[in-house]
């Protein structure tokens, strides 16, 4: 028997029960969508954090002052004071593998141009920072060593701060006000977009470390050292370098914990990804599990058509089909079925996405916090070949389980009997 | 010359339970190449269970059954559907045609499970002959639901001849139909009788089984009476007859 004319007679078996079709592939439809548009949107979230954690910086080390344990009790990032410019120094120089180490401060301040204010977080650094964090000058220059010997009243600014408060351009050389201090404007960074964490890395303003604990923060130890190495390779051996170096030098014992906090940027990355995967595994689950019962729902229909059909079925024997004749034919039709859901499904899955963000939009829905609505509206999403060519072949398999069993019921059917049936 | 139907002390026993029920108990026969042979009996002397051992949908449980010089009572499932798609053609009571199917598919259906793959177009050349044999190639993408009774059957027929069968079995083709259009359906198996093909009828109506040239009368699953129909009737002649009849009445009003 041709498999064309078998597949013709599925698609006209199909169609003389319209809507029971369109049920039946509701489930399949939904459930590779829902594949399709949860893996999208996992990928999507990870090219986005790698993209994020990357923009951090090459080869970044931060120590964090803190985590001591209180009671029982541990601080979090910098809740401590226990790093100082002395700590930052001797990595510098008794390290080796460092390239550049910037001591930081951070503080909040409200910070005024002219008749323009904005409240913003200030960083002191060193001059190095921008090297670490493979940062570039827009306009204007970073300040030099000498500021930061000097206590410079100097800054830069990050691209929101000197949106805020030059809102027609010109910030390089302008005076602006930190805490009413007088500070002058040397440059203006590139915008870097957010950070990791989710917030805009480019709302700061950037002064010489010295200046920042001294006239802003008010501090005498630092919140955290950045530090970059001079290979990715040597990551590892260089954090394990610093952790032993600031151990012996705060004295700390074999057994105790540090009174630190030391990340590198591939850790973070690999967490953040760890995370991503986690949770777009978690929710490909829950979508597998509605192909599951889209395929029950076309086993269910099947057995309903085999029982339904048992006439033509007994018509067919009688002109010589074979039995698997009559279970080709009703395993094509359980595929048809399930494989045009399963191209439905991928249509909507792809374009799930911009339905979202479409209905979002026209509703105003916004304004609600529903992360899930507004994540499939708004998340990044990458939907891959790969994943498409998958959903339609499991689509298909599941087309083949549903359909085995009332197909091979249908073909052990006696002839004699199914011409009989009313 | 090679008998088409030959059988041998052919028996059908069910298992019904406790109960063993004999339907056929031994029926011996030949049927040669153009007999037009007609099978009667009462409901329960067994013709229905010997329609389906002849048909191959159903194997004798003693005996010997040759179709066409084949054993076919030892043949499996597969091997049976092969013959019934090869040598036999099937025309039902009920038509029993796909409904919300044409007549042309219907007519091709049987090739379609032809174990030698036939082209698409001879496919449907042959159908529409096999219809026009029939007089329905005017109606062929007609569906059964828009064709009376009497053309319904006609399209069973076009489809029983489509493989172009050695034996066509007929189940009580006209029980359905009203006694004009019984008449032309006798009508076209008496014209292919003239051409030469077998044609098996069962049937319990004596009048219809008097178109036919051989009447085998069974009782208790045995074959009671073998003998050949002596006052014929044509098909044509009693169509012409009624006709007169009818105008008869129309005028007699």
């Amino acid at each position: 028997m041709r498999y064309l004319a078998v597949i013709k007679i599925a698609f006209r078996a199909l169609r003389r029960n319209k809507l029971r079709t369109v049920l039946t592939m509701l489930g399949i439809i939904f459930g590779v969508g829902a594949v399709i548009a949860v893996v999208a949107l996992g990928r999507g979230a990870k090219v986005q954090v790698q993209a994020r954690i990357a923009s951090l910086g090459q080869n970044l080390i931060q120590i964090f002052s803190g985590s001591v344990n209180r009671g029982g009790v541990f601080t979090g990032f910098g809740g401590a004071g226990t790093l100082t410019v002395e700590d930052a120094d001797a990595i510098q120089n008794e390290v080796p593998g460092v390239q550049a180490v910037s001591p930081e401060v951070r503080t909040g301040a409200q910070i005024a141009a002219g008749e323009n204010n904005w409240s913003t977080q200030v960083m002191g650094e060193d001059v190095d920072y921008l090297v670490i964090r493979d940062w570039d000058m827009a306009e204007g220059n970073m300040f030099t060593d000498s500021d930061v010997r000097t206590t410079a009243k100097v800054c830069v600014l990050g691209k929101t701060t000197a949106n805020q408060l030059f809102p027609d351009g010109g910030a390089v050389g302008q005076i602006i006000r930190i805490k009413n201090v007088p500070v002058k404007v040397l440059g203006v960074l590139w915008p870097k977009g957010s950070s990791a964490f989710g917030q805009d890395q480019d709302d700061t303003v950037i002064v010489p470390y010295t200046t920042g604990m001294k006239r802003f923060a008010g501090v005498t130890m630092l919140r955290s050292i950045n530090v970059s190495a001079a290979n990715a390779s040597d990551l590892t051996d260089v954090q394990n370098a610093i952790t032993d170096l600031l151990r012996q030098r705060h004295r700390i014992q074999p057994g105790h914990d540090d009174d630190f906090i030391i990340r590198n940027q591939q850790d973070l990355a690999e967490t953040q990804s760890a995370t991503a995967d986690t949770l777009t595994g978690l929710l490909v689950g829950v979508a597998a599990i509605s192909l599951i019962v889209g395929g029950i729902g076309i086993m269910n229909i099947m057995l309903v058509s085999v029982t339904e059909r048992t006439r033509e079925i007994g018509i067919r024997m009688a002109v010589g089909a074979r039995g698997r004749d009559i279970r080709l034919q009703f395993l094509i039709e359980a595929v048809t079925l399930s494989s045009i859901g399963g191209f439905l499904g991928i249509l909507l899955g792809i374009n799930l996405h911009s339905i979202m963000s479409f209905v979002v939009k026209a509703l105003g829905w916004m304004n609600i916090h529903n992360a899930v609505l507004t994540t499939f509206a708004t998340g990044p999403t990458l939907v891959s070949v790969s994943i498409i060519v998958i959903a339609f072949m499991s689509s298909a398999v599941v087309g083949v389980i549903a359909g085995f069993y009332p197909a091979w019921k249908a073909s052990q059917l006696d002839p004699i009997e199914a011409l009989r049936y009313e | 010359m090679k008998p088409v139907i030959k059988l041998e002390n052919v028996q059908k026993t069910y298992q019904t339970g406790e109960v063993e029920v004999k339907a056929v108990r031994g029926v011996s026969l030949e049927i040669f190449p153009g007999e037009f042979v007609a099978l009667m009996g009462a409901s329960g002397s067994g013709k229905s269970t010997m329609m389906n051992t002849l048909g191959c949908l159903d194997r004798p449980t003693g005996g010997k059954y040759y179709l066409d010089d084949i054993d076919v009572s030892q043949l499996d499932r597969d091997e049976l559907a092969d013959i019934r798609n090869q040598k036999i053609g099937f025309v039902f009571q009920g038509f029993n045609l796909l409904s919300r199917t044409s007549a042309l598919e219907n007519v091709e259906l049987p090739m379609l499970y032809a174990r030698q793959r036939i082209e698409g177009s001879s496919q449907r050349e042959r159908a529409l002959k096999a219809l026009d044999i029939v007089g329905l190639s005017q109606r062929s993408e007609h569906t059964p639901n828009q064709l009376s009774g009497g053309q319904q059957q006609r399209v069973a027929i076009a489809r029983a001849l489509s493989n172009q069968p050695t034996l066509l079995l007929a189940d009580e083709p006209t029980g359905n139909l009203d006694s004009q259009t019984s008449i032309e359906i006798m009508g076209v198996f008496q014209k292919l009788n003239e051409q030469g093909i077998t044609i098996v009828m069962v049937t319990h109506e004596l009048d219809i089984a008097q178109y036919t040239r051989r009447m085998i009368v069974m009782r208790d699953g045995l074959v009671v009476s073998d003998s050949p129909v002596t006052n014929r009737l044509s098909a044509e002649v009693e169509s012409q007859k009624l006709k007169q009849e009818q105008t008869a009445a129309n005028l007699a009003r």
